[in-house]
């Protein structure tokens, strides 16, 4: 055990966790408005529309995270069309190109907790809220939206924790998030037990933090 | 096409033999994993709370530190740790592990984390009359376990290993970094060789797809078997 190695690489970690932490955050905001706009799309009777929505969510749920980062950081750079739009501008950046791909991965697991969320509802709520004359706005915003996200809090609760754990993919593309930094010590001390220490104890924090708001927003939203 | 064909120009079959590579550690690690489950699930379930503390420690670890910082973690000390076991017994010349021990064991521990709760929650799920009878009946341990609990165990737990084999066939791709050539890595070469990268990643993203698809039809089966008669 290195101490003093423990001790210097420790603030290093620290100030990579905000790029970890703005890398989740961003994309979990992305991801649920990706995920709710699909699960939209799936309860659709319409059979392309809700096909299309299957075919996005098992696509992104069917393939590793490392190969949709890859296609869109090495493999979209290479149609000469992108290069000449405005879009370039954000695909030249590893870390618009991560957050895209966390997006889009989220989003699909997203789509099928809120799915399942949406179906578990009973009909006869909305019935209920059609009989009162309400229209069909207020009827999902104020009635099947809340009652969905009561349902999913524990599915998103583990999906948060999944994410948090896929970010550590950015570092395949350069971006010095918690994994990247502790790989780049690692390979310069030779020292891997300090630094997986301390960098998994990082990621545990977070995820302990993480599980408990959720513990505590399902006791507060709870049924009563 | 000409890249993707087999043959000399083409990098087809190194696509498959890269294929078969990632099916072959995605087995290695998921039989690893059971045999992490097989060690810990016992412990999880143990009257003794020292235990259940020791495996509760693993699974929470392995479940909430990324998959790639325990890839690093083998792959970086892996070998050292040998060399320091193997000091200890007077060999101090230098042993290197092969990145497909490297990965397999790195990927298994991760699938084993969650084998181990797939399990714990199966049996906790089988009735407790059973358990009951069977220590009336005087049957012993092992013949209850394996004759009893087991079949409705497997039964249970399948819907969720099927879950734990996808997770485990999905991170096989972080293997590449070790330098083991599955279908990651050797799409990451015939890319850096042909600079048509957009290409290649299709092609592991469509290739990674077949194997899910195919295994998600193989243990539909599976689970139509174990399921008989309920």
């Amino acid at each position: 055990m290195d101490f003093d190695l423990i001790i210097t690489s420790f603030p290093k970690l620290l100030s990579a966790t905000l790029i970890t932490l703005k890398l989740l955050s961003a994309s979990l905001c992305f991801g649920m408005i990706l995920g709710l706009f699909f699960a939209i799309l799936r309860l659709n009777k319409n059979k392309l529309i809700s096909g299309f929505a299957y075919v996005y969510s098992y696509v992104f749920r069917g393939t590793p995270l490392l190969v949709q980062i890859f296609i869109i950081y090495f493999g979209l750079g290479q149609i000469e069309y992108l290069r000449t739009t405005f879009l370039w501008v954000i695909l030249k950046e590893p870390y618009w190109c991560a957050i895209i791909a966390f997006s889009l991965n989220t989003g699909a697991y997203t789509s099928e907790i809120l799915r399942s969320a949406f179906q578990t509802i009973k009909p006869g709520i909305i019935e209920a809220g059609n009989s009162l004359g309400l229209n069909k706005l207020i009827i999902f915003t104020k009635i099947q939206v809340p009652i969905a996200i009561k349902q999913s809090l524990p599915a998103y609760g583990n999906e948060i924790i999944l994410m948090l754990k896929g970010t550590s993919l950015a570092s395949t593309v350069t971006l010095m998030d918690i994994t990247g930094v502790a790989k780049f010590i690692i390979s310069t001390t030779f020292r891997p037990i300090e630094v997986f220490i301390i960098a998994g104890s990082i990621y545990l924090f977070i995820t302990f933090l993480v599980h408990n708001l959720i513990k505590y927003l399902e006791k507060k939203y709870k049924y009563q | 096409m000409e890249l993707l064909s087999f043959g000399d120009k083409g990098w087809g079959d190194e696509l498959f033999i890269a294929t078969l590579m990632t099916i072959a550690v995605a087995i290695t690690a998921m039989l690893i994993g059971f045999l992490f489950a097989l060690i810990f699930t016992p412990l999880k379930l143990s009257k003794y709370k020292i235990l259940n503390l020791i495996s509760n420690f693993y699974t929470t670890v392995v479940r909430g530190v990324p998959e790639l910082l325990v890839i690093y973690l083998f792959f970086f000390g892996g070998s050292g740790a040998i060399m320091y076991v193997a000091q200890i017994f007077g060999y101090y010349d230098y042993i290197e592990i092969n990145a497909f021990l490297t990965g397999a064991i790195s990927i298994g521990i991760i699938s084993g984390a969650y084998s181990t709760e797939v399990f714990r929650g199966a049996i906790q799920s089988i009735d407790k009359g059973q358990f009951e009878a069977c220590h009336v009946l005087g049957l012993k341990k092992y013949i209850f376990f394996f004759k009893v609990i087991m079949p409705q165990m497997l039964r249970l737990a399948i819907p969720n290993l099927s879950n734990v084999w996808q997770i485990t066939l999905k991170d096989t791709s972080l293997i590449s970094v070790t330098g083991l050539v599955e279908i990651m890595r050797q799409s990451y070469i015939a890319a850096g060789s042909t600079r048509d990268p957009l290409l290649f990643y299709s092609v592991a993203a469509v290739l990674y797809l077949l194997l899910t698809y195919l295994s998600m039809k193989l243990i539909n089966r599976l689970e139509r078997n174990y399921s008989r008669g309920y």
